[in-house]
């Protein structure tokens, strides 16, 4: 009997060997290129030694240090920082209430609670800093305040948008616990404060390390509702950079995203290590 | 146990109903003594493990009330309870070594660091888990997850442990040595062990007594021997081991004897104390009756002649299926004593199925 040959001429392929066989693989490959190569050209032409970013003039590193030195971006930088870190906190622990409410409680019309409280995940970013705009207009915050202060209601509007998604995460974790666990602890001898310190929130962690991950990357890189609650003062990095590519997309621009995408990627790092580590030890 | 032994569990009428109107545990009396290994046995959804929540305290009944040591308990919550719970799935909290684990109702209970330590130790000793403590319960397999549940049950030296379905989630070798060893276990601490299953292997095996549920009642509360020989229904003849049922119809009762008119087998006399009349069951176990070429001599026996239908083997024994001349469906279990690869009995054979009288079981219920 001839031997069958598939791809490459190696052993046919299985039934799940899907990568083996040329319609999944196209697809795949595909996905690399248009995911992948804009990011790279966007960080190979950050080390282009020209003024514009459309041809290739040579490897410099002098708009890394033209950023650095670039007092306007850092104070933005350093409020987007500031902001994520705030709401993330916040977003966290009213996240995860809402998470224990949700999946521990009944109530009258909870089903109604809970498509209100997920509403922000469905609604337009559009209309939702617009209804920022408008409503922090209406009540009259003071747009004077001293930092960090004055980065308040920014932080609020990050909160509103980014808890749900926590709750989401949290409630999804919740859904998996054993709830004789909880009256293991009871039995043997735990108040309910215990019961959520030794058994609840260490079951929740994942969740939360997800979940608060997922917040501070929202937080940090929305710019539509940031658009329309920051002020003259209170500039974060998406909105900084959105205002010099008005001018020209510089390679001042491109160094900027490199060093968010580098910070990105590296706390997902050290979160996914975090986790990889807790499950280790288990 | 000993007869006479204090009450340490009292259930007083217990009602408990959920949702306000689904019975699950209808109007239960019942002791549990001091010292002694209790099982509460019986099909999925009888109440037995509503009944044992009630004494941990994680159910509240409807009515009626439950004593521990002499105290209502009504009003303590689970974690001021003196009983500790085995839990069916083991709950071991994953996030912490064997030993937090077990010393985790010491740390509730304010004992020090230096005593729950040596504890623990001996706690582990116990469920022969020695030098454990430093592993996570995800190295541990489920029998020896198991053990770890017994053992923080156990540290805090309970007035009574409560199992529930402690051997269910454990493979069919590992539970028969689980089965002798939790008995070993109880003799050895003398703690009142109360346990639910459906398994009436365990059951009968393992409790000093059981009482078996159906519908939130219990129905019958013996000793396992008792349970087996001397069901009081029909719904524990059935439910516990084998049984060859039959309706009968009571002729006359005089003294010890009972005249009953059986279908299928005809008027026949069985020794029988007590009171029946009309509608009533007979009960013949499998291992009781014999399957024989020829017609019994033996006047004690009753006997009756029907044909093979089917021979299943076992190994160490094989149950024969006879349907009698008059229709009834009759199996016997008969041992396979004798070294040999050819059956004595085969589908097809004409035989005789016959026991005696004494082992001849008048359900009046």
């Amino acid at each position: 009997m001839a031997k069958r040959k598939g791809l490459f001429g190696r052993d046919p392929a299985g039934p799940l060997d899907y990568l083996r066989k040329w319609p999944l693989l196209t697809v795949m490959i595909a996905t690399f290129v248009f995911l992948y190569v804009p990011l790279l050209t966007l960080m190979a032409f950050s080390f282009n030694d020209s003024r514009r970013n459309i041809v290739w003039r040579g490897f410099t590193t002098e708009y890394y240090g033209k950023l650095f030195n670039n007092t306007d971006l850092m104070i933005a930088f350093g409020n987007s920082l500031t902001i994520a870190l705030f709401s993330t906190f916040f977003s966290l622990i009213l996240g995860a209430m809402v998470a224990i409410l949700l999946w521990r409680f009944r109530f009258p019309m909870k089903p109604f609670y809970e498509g209100t409280m997920a509403l922000p995940i469905v609604i337009p970013e559009i209309c939702m800093g617009v209804a920022m705009l408008a409503f922090f207009a209406r009540i009259g915050w003071p747009n004077d305040l001293v930092w960090p202060i004055s980065l308040a209601n920014i932080t609020i509007a990050h909160i509103s948008f980014t808890f749900p998604f926590v709750a989401v995460i949290v409630r999804a974790r919740l859904a998996g616990f054993n709830r004789e666990q909880e009256e293991a602890c009871r039995d043997l001898g735990a108040g309910d404060w215990e019961v959520y310190r030794d058994v609840i929130i260490p079951h929740m962690k994942p969740g939360l390390v997800a979940g608060g991950l997922l917040a501070f990357t929202l937080s940090l890189d929305d710019f539509v509702i940031t658009f329309f609650t920051s002020g003259p003062e209170t500039v974060t990095f998406p909105v900084k950079v959105y205002s010099m590519v008005r001018f020209s997309v510089t390679p001042e621009v491109n160094a900027a995203s490199t060093v968010l995408i580098v910070i990105t990627v590296f706390l997902t790092a050290i979160a996914m290590w975090l986790q990889n580590k807790g499950a280790e030890k288990k | 146990m000993t007869d006479g032994a204090k009450t340490i569990i009292g259930i007083r009428s217990v009602t408990k109903r959920f949702n306000g109107n689904v019975l699950a545990v209808d109007d239960v009396s019942l002791d549990i003594k001091s010292g002694e290994f209790f099982a509460l046995l019986g099909p999925s959804g009888c109440g037995k493990t509503t009944l044992l929540r009630m004494i941990a305290g994680f159910e509240v009944p409807s009515d009626g009330s439950v004593e521990i040591d002499g105290q209502v308990v009504d009003d303590v919550p689970p974690n001021k309870r003196p009983v500790n719970m085995v839990f069916q799935s083991y709950a071991v909290f994953p996030h912490m070594t064997v030993a937090d684990n077990v010393a985790y109702g010491l740390k509730m209970d304010g004992v020090s660091s230096s005593e729950a330590k040596g504890r623990v130790e001996e706690a582990l000793g116990l469920v022969q888990l020695p030098g454990y403590g430093e592993r996570m319960p995800d190295q541990l397999s489920g029998g020896q997850r198991q053990r770890v549940a017994l053992a923080r049950a156990l540290v805090k030296r309970p007035k009574v442990l409560l199992l529930d379905e402690p051997l269910s989630a454990l493979d069919a070798k590992l539970r028969e040595a689980m089965q002798l060893e939790l008995r070993n276990l109880q003799a050895k601490v003398g703690i009142t062990f109360v346990m639910v299953t459906h398994d009436q292997d365990e059951a009968l095996s393992m409790a000093d007594r059981v009482a078996v549920m159906e519908s939130g009642r219990v129905r019958q509360l013996a000793a396992p021997r008792d349970l087996y020989e001397f069901p009081n229904c029909r719904f524990v003849a059935d439910f516990i081991g084998k049984m060859n049922l039959f309706e009968g119809v009571v002729k006359s009762s005089a003294g010890s004897e009972i005249s009953v008119g059986i279908d299928g087998i005809g008027d026949v006399r069985l020794p029988f104390d007590g009171s029946a009349q009309g509608k009533i069951g007979i009960a013949i176990r499998p291992e009781k009756a014999m399957v024989t070429a020829d017609k019994p001599s033996d006047e004690d026996c009753l006997s009756l002649e029907g044909q093979v239908t089917q021979v299943a083997y076992y190994g160490n024994e094989s149950h024969v299926f006879v349907k009698t001349a008059s229709g009834l469906d009759f199996s016997v279990t008969t041992q396979n004593n004798e070294r040999s690869v050819v059956a004595a009995t085969n589908p097809g054979d004409r035989r005789w199925v016959s026991w005696r009288r004494k082992d001849t079981l008048v359900l009046a219920e």
